[in-house]
């Protein structure tokens, strides 16, 4: 009997402290989960997720606590690539959160209207906002990742989104898929008879650059 | 040398765990949906299998064999193995965020995978000395990720398939696995172990 308790006490023992030594050496410092998470989201800071920020949103989809689509800036592209990495079924933009923007925007100040009030500046999550109390304030374009969140705060609506310009630097090739798009003829059902699917192609990628084009030329 | 090899093809496709002495059926079923998962599932269980076969074979002959306590055996064996899930788990953990978080509970649930023990335990009722109980532990992981990530193929492309719809989920999951052990009795009678 004393055997068998020394026995079976002596193996947990044993086994114990070679856990607690292993725990010691596999220590996990911090969340790696997160961080591969966080590097997927856009970084732009909008809180549109809820979360203050992209990386309490990245602990917290690595918690499981928050679903993978609530970031609207992210769109499609980045619920897919985190649907990947964690192995789940990607699922559609939660609308709650915002709509996807199809175009990459930047905010503009219309120097004129500026009044100087700093109130942007405080909203701005990743400070490009450059400008002082009672002087006219302005965007570093490269810096602003088209959150829209200086828009609210604004007393005079001096700052509007704008889509970016295409120019030689951040020009690229257009993606060569062509998008079917079925539509139902919806003609043919009015006159009762079985309605018509059509598919056209059309190349969404070029469409947009137009469309760029045209905002950035107006 | 033949013996050895005998003991690898009789326990991976003869005598499979999974598909011919229906041991291990919980990660089968739970965590086959994707061959990725799959794939960790069975190289995890491979390495807990293999280190658990061969550590119970050490503590029954050198500990509870000569203090004539083998009516202590499950409880051991049942220690041993829960020691080595935990470690696993903690590598997996530090190697692996993203293969931990797929595996989720079906890891810790290693411990409690019957084939995991039914090899200890069969170990000791077949005698098999330590290169033995080793071999059998490892050809027993091998048939279970060999299977494992047959049939993580296969559910992967029935989630495209038309199936009617009584039969969808874990109904046409069953199905396939009753008709692949049938094909593993094509096997039966080869080797003895």
């Amino acid at each position: 009997m004393l055997g068998a308790l020394l026995v079976v006490g002596g193996l947990a023992l044993v086994f114990g402290v070679m856990l607690g030594f292993a725990t010691i050496y596999y220590k996990v410092e911090g969340d790696p989960l997160a961080d591969q998470v966080d590097k997927l989201l856009p970084q732009t800071q909008c809180g549109q997720c809820t979360f203050p920020g992209c990386r309490p949103y990245a602990e917290a989809i690595a918690k499981g606590e928050a679903d993978i689509n609530q970031c609207p800036p992210g769109g499609e592209e980045t619920i897919k690539a985190i649907a990947d990495l964690l192995g789940v079924e990607p699922k559609p933009l939660n609308e709650e959160h915002g709509e996807a923007q199809d175009l990459p925007l930047i905010a503009r100040i219309d120097e004129q209207t500026c009044i100087g009030c700093t109130l942007c500046i405080q909203a701005c999550p990743v400070d490009c906002i450059v400008g002082a109390a009672k002087h006219m304030h302005t965007i570093i374009e490269s810096e602003c990742t088209g959150c829209k969140l200086c828009l609210p705060p604004c007393p005079v609506d001096c700052i509007e989104m704008l889509p970016v310009r295409v120019e030689p630097g951040n020009w690229k090739w257009p993606y060569p898929s062509a998008k079917p798009i079925i539509a139902i003829a919806a003609a043919a059902n009015d006159e009762g008879e079985e309605p018509m699917p059509v598919i056209r192609y059309e190349d969404a990628e070029n469409n947009e650059d137009t469309a760029q084009r045209e905002a950035a030329e107006s | 040398m033949t013996e050895y090899l005998l003991i690898i093809v009789g326990t991976v496709w003869v005598n499979n765990f999974v598909l011919s002495q229906f041991l291990g059926l919980c990660p089968f079923m739970g965590v086959s949906r994707k061959l990725e998962t799959a794939m960790g599932m069975g190289l995890a269980t491979t390495f807990v299998l293999t280190l658990s076969s061969v550590t119970s074979y050490l503590v029954h002959s050198y500990l509870l064999v000569p203090l004539e306590l083998e009516y202590l055996r499950t409880l051991s064996f049942i220690l041993v193995i829960a020691a080595i899930v935990g470690f696993t788990e903690m590598a997996i953990r530090k190697a692996s965020p993203v293969l931990y978080n797929v595996l989720g509970i079906y890891l810790p649930l290693i411990t409690t995978n019957c084939a995991v023990l039914g090899v200890a335990l069969l170990n000791v009722q077949e005698s098999h000395d330590f290169i033995e109980s080793a071999l059998y532990g490892m050809g027993a992981a091998l048939g279970f990720t060999l299977v494992m990530v047959l049939f993580a193929a296969i559910r992967e492309r029935l989630a495209a398939a038309d199936i009617p719809a009584p039969f969808q989920g874990n109904a046409i999951g069953l199905i396939t696995a009753g008709l692949m052990a049938l094909a593993f009795m094509g096997f039966s009678g080869l080797v003895k172990y």
